[in-house]
């Protein structure tokens, strides 16, 4: 057998170790003095201390039992039975302390019970064992690695490449059945992040109530949560209307004229003041709600992203990198607020295709 | 032989007639368990473990993964009418019309709670103590993963009843996805079956939950358990004490006694918190809304640090032809975990390497003895803690009242300053300690007692120590720092691995270049003998008095 460099390396350190080991402990100052005894306890030297300790005992397993069927009579006692208006939730809570205490006081007095009649009662001597070295033995080692090495040698596997090349190569190939069967986890993304159901002409409608918007309904410095009116036709069941909320969810605010920097190429984008933004934040999707009237700036409760809805929703503190997108307002036949277009930039957070 | 034996005599006879038991009986079960209070923090994890995986079988019997749209028209009344998935009804039918349904949720969310909290201390008390290094470095790594697959299991468990503080969390983990450069469109479309919040992810998340992480944990716990067993746990350096004994109480009947009581000690208080402390109203929440939030929410609090560092990570963005790299992103949530979890898997190689020293250790370090290790624990602490509370900081801002950008900038800066500075003044203190040690060691105790010497001279009388007391404060091994060697051998044939050789060489000067050395025998007498007035022959350690300039 060739002795690896593994093998000197591990010679080398284990004498090093033993040398290492020697200069340290000969000028150790004090020698060990060996374990000392440990006191008599009250309860080993006073019969009177010893049975007070088994009362002790004996009567927190006692309160345990009775606190357990305390727990059943609660379970009967405190019911959370709904009528017409539904659950009476003060009863849920009575329902939840009764049977919480009781189970939680019986558990908690068995196992002080147990730790007190251990550390009053029981016999208290610490008892000492040896520690082995974990390795084996040189002999053992030497002979399981040759056994190792007969067993290699009758196997062939080192001698007969063709074999052993084989089983590596079949081996190697087996995995990727596993990851090709996860492939039906879920569709190529494609263009759908970047396509919300907004679109030309769709209406700009309050959130909940659906109601279209006109511009006259907006005051100056209010803020509307909106939604396009097709959102509606969507299929109730499903995951259409949740994926559409987190990506097509937008809000209003009017500012007045010259309030707001108007950015090149956005000149038509605001109908009167009004202007509509995203509402999914572009740090990591949370939907934004802060709105401060004063400095028109919109903060992200999650990670307090700051954007600034007179500078054409630029991010102005915090994590967020991105502005918010602006969707493209304008002012149907019947003086409604509709969508120009769908927004023209990625909504919500960035991800790798978003601008191709 | 007493009845009861006789009684468990005759199950244990037929149990060994077929498998030979009592062999392992005999040697096990008067073993020895060493006691201190510092050795139940990994108890108080495995037993909030088995309470988390009593409590979520009992849920698993109503709740239903499913993000299958329904109206609710159950008990809770402000809900009924309201569009929501299946998961939030049923967690709310749980609450509400089971009973002991919404006090089982409750365990269960505790229990988590303290099962993440009771590794994390348990690992600072490994790390601390030195009780990672060889022959424990594969639980070292195996209580690593664990610890992961905690956090992940936490958060999954979070995540399934669908109401709107979990779907925030998880909308912020699918931003992470997302700004994974090539793949993270197509992993977030993966994992959610198409787009957020698409209708597949409870499902999915369940099997997770209840099934696949568990599983792992449970696998982890047992190979965790049997190497503490079959390497005997570590003790701390005392009398009668060493690295080639282990000094406790037997297994049968003080550690059974003791363990056992504290299984239903952590059980008890787990359940006492649920009847008195309300976690996540999920009914006041209600269902999950991507287009809604509420503010002032937080995850729970193992993954505050995340959500901390995503708070103050700066906005760096920018583009290769066209495609984002979103470092405000990316750092904080898949690089920054990458960046704390390499190192501390590795630290025991880490250590090695730099000392040297690949012996069994079976005697804990006092921190103090180790005080670069417990500075960089120190700085990891630090460095943890202000993530975590940056995670909070529109909370911190309200208790100063000050704007929250103020905190966010002064996180952004301490991250980066605090821990090197905690680093250095627990090195300090360490070395304090050890200054402090070492003095008692050479002239005892403070008595308290001032004494006038003939000369007129007055001093405090110091009392000697116990023999053991002493004896603990010097049982740790003597540190000296790696020594490079000549450069040339005796032949002038370079040393190999020269460059390697002076790395290790400078950090282990780092570790030990200034660690105050314990007294030797020698200095031990000079002290005695320098006494005022001490110092008789054979009573050397009787009475050591006076100021001592060293």
């Amino acid at each position: 057998m060739t002795i690896s460099r593994d093998d000197e390396m591990s010679d080398y350190t284990t004498e090093a170790g033993t040398e290492l080991e020697r200069r340290e402990r000969a000028g150790d100052p004090i020698g060990d003095p060996g374990l000392p005894e440990s006191p008599p306890r009250l309860t080993d030297l006073d019969e009177r201390a010893a049975r007070r300790a088994e009362r002790q005992v004996a009567g927190m397993f006692g309160l345990a039992a009775v606190l357990t069927v305390a727990f059943l009579v609660a379970y009967v006692v405190f019911p959370i039975a709904a009528d017409e208006g539904g659950v009476d939730v003060g009863a849920v809570r009575d329902s939840n302390l009764a049977l919480g205490l009781t189970l939680g006081g019986a558990l908690l007095l068995i196992g002080i019970g147990a730790i007190h009649w251990a550390r009053k009662l029981m016999t208290s001597h610490q008892v000492v064992h040896e520690r082995h070295e974990l390795r084996s033995n040189d002999e053992t080692r030497a002979a399981a690695l040759a056994d190792f090495e007969v067993g290699a040698e009758e196997s062939g596997f080192g001698r007969r490449k063709l074999i052993r090349n084989s089983l590596i190569g079949a081996m190697l190939l087996l995995p990727l059945p596993a990851v090709i069967l996860l492939r039906d986890l879920g569709p190529a993304p494609g263009g759908v992040k970047k396509n919300t159901v907004w679109d030309t002409g769709v209406r700009v409608v309050k959130d909940r109530s659906f109601t279209p918007i006109r511009p006259s309904d907006m005051q100056v410095g209010s803020l509307v949560v909106a939604m396009p009116e097709t959102y509606q036709d969507l299929p109730d069941h499903g995951p259409a209307r949740p994926n559409e909320r987190g990506k097509a969810s937008v809000f209003l605010i009017r500012m007045q004229p010259g309030e707001f920097r108007v950015e090149e190429g956005r000149e038509n984008w605001h109908v009167d003041g009004i202007v509509c933004y995203s509402k999914i934040c572009t740090h990591v999707g949370c939907p934004i709600t802060l709105y401060e009237r004063d400095t028109h700036h919109m903060l992200c409760p999650c990670h307090q992203s700051t954007f600034d809805l007179a500078n054409s929703g630029e991010a102005i503190f915090g994590p967020a990198n991105r502005p918010l997108p602006q969707l493209p307002l304008a002012v149907d036949d019947e003086g409604y607020l509709i969508a120009q277009s769908d927004f023209v930039d990625p909504v919500g957070p960035s991800f790798w295709e978003m601008n191709t | 032989m007493s009845a009861v034996v006789n009684g468990a005599g005759k199950l244990v006879s037929w149990v060994d007639d077929r498998v030979t038991t009592n062999n392992w009986l005999k040697r096990n079960i008067r073993k020895a368990f060493p006691d201190h209070w510092s050795f139940l923090l990994g108890e108080i994890a495995l037993y909030s473990f088995i309470v988390i995986l009593l409590s979520g079988v009992f849920l698993t019997l109503w709740f239903k993964p499913s993000m299958a749209h329904i109206m609710y028209d159950g008990a809770y009344a402000p809900l009924r009418d309201v569009g929501m998935s299946e998961a939030f009804a049923s967690t709310l039918e749980l609450s509400f019309e089971v009973r002991g349904g919404l006090l089982m949720r409750q365990i269960h969310h505790w229990g988590a709670i303290i099962f993440v909290a009771a590794m994390s201390v348990h690992m600072l008390r490994i790390f601390f103590t030195g009780a990672f290094r060889k022959p424990r470095e594969i639980n070292w790594v195996i209580g690593v993963l664990m610890l992961v697959l905690g956090i992940t299991n936490g958060f999954t468990g979070y995540s399934l009843p669908d109401d709107l503080v979990s779907g925030t969390g998880m909308r912020i983990i699918e931003g992470g996805m997302l700004a994974i450069p090539i793949v993270g469109t197509y992993l977030s479309s993966f994992i959610f079956g198409g787009e957020f919040p698409g209708d597949d992810a409870i499902s999915r998340l369940y099997v997770l939950h209840i099934l696949l992480v568990p599983g792992l944990i449970l696998a982890l716990v047992t190979i965790h358990l049997i190497l503490i067993w079959y390497q005997k746990h570590t003790h701390w350096g005392g009398a009668g004490k060493s690295n080639q004994n282990v000094v406790g109480y037997p297994l049968f009947p003080i550690y059974t006694a003791k363990a056992g009581g504290f299984f239903f000690v952590v059980f008890g208080v787990i359940v006492l918190m649920s009847a008195t402390i309300q976690i996540l109203p999920i009914w006041l929440f209600g269902p999950y809304d991507p287009s809604v939030v509420s503010a002032g929410t937080q995850p729970d609090w193992y993954v505050g640090f995340l959500d901390g560092a995503l708070r103050i990570m700066p906005s760096w963005e920018f583009y290769i032809a066209g495609f984002p790299i979103s470092l405000n992103v990316l750092v904080p949530s898949v690089l920054l975990p990458g960046i704390i979890l390499t190192p501390l898997i590795l630290y025991p190689w880490i250590e090695q390497w730099v000392t040297g020293d690949k012996r069994e250790h079976h005697v804990l370090d006092r921190p103090r003895n180790q005080p670069v290790r417990t500075g960089v624990g120190v700085a990891f602490i630090t460095f943890y803690m202000l993530l975590w509370i940056s995670g909070g900081n529109d909370f911190v801002a309200t208790i100063f009242d000050v704007p929250v950008m103020w905190i966010t900038r002064f996180m952004q800066a301490a991250v980066i300053l605090l821990p090197p500075l905690m680093f250095w003044v627990t090195k300090r203190i360490c070395l304090g300690l050890q200054r402090r040690d070492r003095d008692r060691v050479l002239h005892g105790a403070e008595s308290g007692v001032i004494v006038v010497s003939p000369e007129g001279e007055f001093a405090e009388a110091h009392a000697p120590l116990a023999d053991a007391t002493a004896y603990q404060l010097t049982a740790h091994q003597r540190q000296v720092p790696f020594d490079l060697g000549p450069e040339t051998d005796e032949y002038g044939i370079p040393a190999p691995r020269r460059r390697s050789a002076g790395v290790r060489s400078r950090l282990s000067k780092f570790y030990f270049g200034d660690v105050i050395p314990k007294p030797t025998r020698d200095e031990l007498e000079m002290a005695q003998h320098d006494g005022h007035g001490a110092g008789e022959p054979g009573k050397e350690r009787e009475i050591a008095t006076g100021p001592h300039a060293e």
